[in-house]
């Protein structure tokens, strides 16, 4: 235990700790008060129709498929971009990691708005699409391109540092024994790394179904069609249809919700196995 | 510790390799480079006539100010609330610590409305504070405390870890000098911890310039006085002008990647003082 003078008189404990969760409270808490209570402020009744609508059906549809391809590319990608660049020396590696996490300085508009100047009607490909009858702005593709952009970096960042601290011992142990390389990856690299591959497709996936201003430059706002939940909760709150804006977004509250749960649950168990060891 | 004169013997070097360049350029660095070709498709005049305009020039003041604003708001409230999560035990501290991360788990459209609902005239915080003269949604105010929301994890995040391995060492022989305890923290752990404070502001400086989602229902969003950068943007594209989208949307890349790029050279300080 540390002596006297080095911890804070017990009113000063209280007063920074009282500060410290009335910030966090009025910041934070209220927010995700504001939202419960706004969706189910006509009851309960009301809170399912505004969920079940048509639209408010197709949009979570929509969300679903374009989180589902968003996450299994990057995560497919996060791998072998971990695997390259852990197991291997090759020079130029500190640069490739920085323009591996630059989607994450970049504004979302501007990651929408990428792929609108390549695919969009007046960009490069434009009218090469639309003799040929592609669509990829205001449609599917461009959802997916631009999710894709957004959460291009997160399991890859989980997973480049702890697989560099674990190092190839184990990979060169199993070959060494005969394994082949797919079965060394399955059976030696997975389990030591699934903690930190689950964290990664945790957040990925959160980012992926809750991302706005980029599917929103590509979007072209069609309700049932194109638009995703967050984009849904949007149109319907500029209609003034506030508690059924506050519905939806009250679904995607519970995905926060449950984001936080699962991460902060792997944080306190497998803590060891997240982060490269010291 | 790896041996680094052996070279790897593992497989998969070329294929996994060549799977992250291919999607690396095909999803990232292609469509930014886009951004600049096309920002300068019709001459340099075009150029700065649509990234210069004045319109234009009141969309950075806002973004980068209010993100600036915010920042330093979470500077000392994030130090607050990292030097609470690490150096007492109290009911509630996990949960707390927990909730930090909500921001970056909350969609930001969810936020955006749930910041107005509160702080709009009739909310529970706005009925309290326009009467004072302190009106906060429809107006800058209202991008600030967006913005506020937005950051504080990347500064508690990152402030969190260093305070935690500030050495008892050091504060005990400050202690054996007769400094007082408020005297160790200013003249002894803030500036060892300054370096990470800086590295906490730029990050949520980053992330605030660039936001839209969680600003634009509080913002008010009147041009010349509460439009912010990412909308004007937005604007543009709607009305066909993909050059001066474009042209506005490279300020905003080059800005980003100077702070990104001093965000680096910063940790690199830290490291080497570090040792």
């Amino acid at each position: 235990m540390a002596p006297a003078g080095l911890r804070e008189r017990p009113f000063v404990k209280a007063l920074l700790i009282a500060g410290a969760v009335g910030y966090v409270g009025l910041l934070l808490l209220l927010p995700l008060g504001a939202v419960l209570t706004e969706a189910l402020k006509k009851g309960l009744d009301v809170w399912l129709a505004a969920i079940s609508t048509p639209d408010a059906r197709a949009s979570i549809k929509l969300t679903l498929i374009v989180s589902a391809i968003s996450v299994v590319l990057n995560t497919i990608f996060g791998i072998a971009a971990a695997w390259a660049i852990a197991k291997f020396d090759f020079p130029g590696k500190a640069p490739l990691i920085a323009l591996i996490e630059l989607p994450f300085s970049v504004s979302p508009v501007v990651s929408g708005l990428v792929f609108v100047l390549i695919f969009g009607a007046q960009g490069w490909l434009g009218p090469w699409l639309e003799a040929h009858d592609i669509h990829i702005i205001f449609a599917l593709p461009g959802l997916v391109l631009a999710t894709l952009f957004v959460t291009f970096p997160f399991v890859a960042r989980q997973l480049i540092p702890l697989m560099t601290s674990q190092g190839r011992t184990d990979e060169e142990a199993a070959l060494t024994l005969g394994a082949s390389g797919w079965q060394t990856f399955w059976h030696v690299t997975l389990p030591n790394i699934r903690f930190a591959l689950l964290y990664g497709v945790l957040l990925c996936n959160a980012r992926a179904m809750g991302e706005f201003g980029a599917v929103s430059v590509v979007s072209g706002h069609i309700r049932g069609e194109t638009n995703t939940m967050p984009l849904q909760v949007e149109a319907l709150y500029n209609d003034y249809d506030f508690v059924a804006a506050f519905a939806v977004a009250s679904l995607l509250t519970l995905l926060a919700l449950v984001t936080l749960g699962l991460k902060t649950a792997i944080e306190w168990r497998h803590r060891d196995q997240l982060a490269a060891q010291h | 510790m790896p041996s680094r004169v052996r070279r790897s013997r593992l497989p998969g070097f070329g294929l996994s390799l060549g799977i992250t360049i291919l999607w690396l350029s095909l999803i990232v660095l292609i469509p930014i480079s886009s951004v600049f070709v096309k920002s300068v498709s019709q001459g340099w005049g075009a150029f700065w006539a649509a990234a210069g305009s004045p319109r234009a020039l009141a969309a950075y003041r806002l973004s980068f100010g209010a993100a600036a604003i915010a920042a330093a708001v979470n500077c000392v409230f994030g130090l607050l609330v990292a030097w609470v999560l690490v150096r007492y035990r109290f009911a509630g501290r996990r949960l707390l610590g927990a909730l930090i991360d909500l921001p970056l788990a909350l969609p930001t459209a969810v936020a955006g409305i749930a910041l107005t609902a509160i702080y709009a005239d009739t909310g529970p915080l706005g009925r309290l504070l326009e009467p004072l003269g302190l009106p906060i949604a429809y107006r800058p105010a209202g991008v600030v405390v967006a913005l506020t929301f937005i950051g504080l994890p990347f500064v508690v995040r990152t402030v969190e870890p260093v305070l935690a391995e500030v050495s008892s060492e050091m504060e005990e022989a400050a202690l054996t000098l007769g400094a007082t305890r408020l005297q160790t923290f200013s003249k002894v752990i803030l500036p060892t911890i300054a370096p990470t404070l800086a590295t906490g502001f730029a990050l949520a400086f980053a992330r605030g310039a660039g936001e839209y989602g969680s600003v634009i229902f509080i913002a008010g969003n009147m041009p010349f006085k509460s439009e912010i950068a990412p909308l004007l943007i937005i604007t543009q594209l709607e009305e066909y002008n993909y050059a001066g989208a474009a042209a506005i949307a490279c300020v905003m890349l080059v800005i980003s990647f100077a702070v990104l790029l001093l965000l680096n050279l910063l940790q690199h300080w830290q490291a080497r003082r570090h040792g």
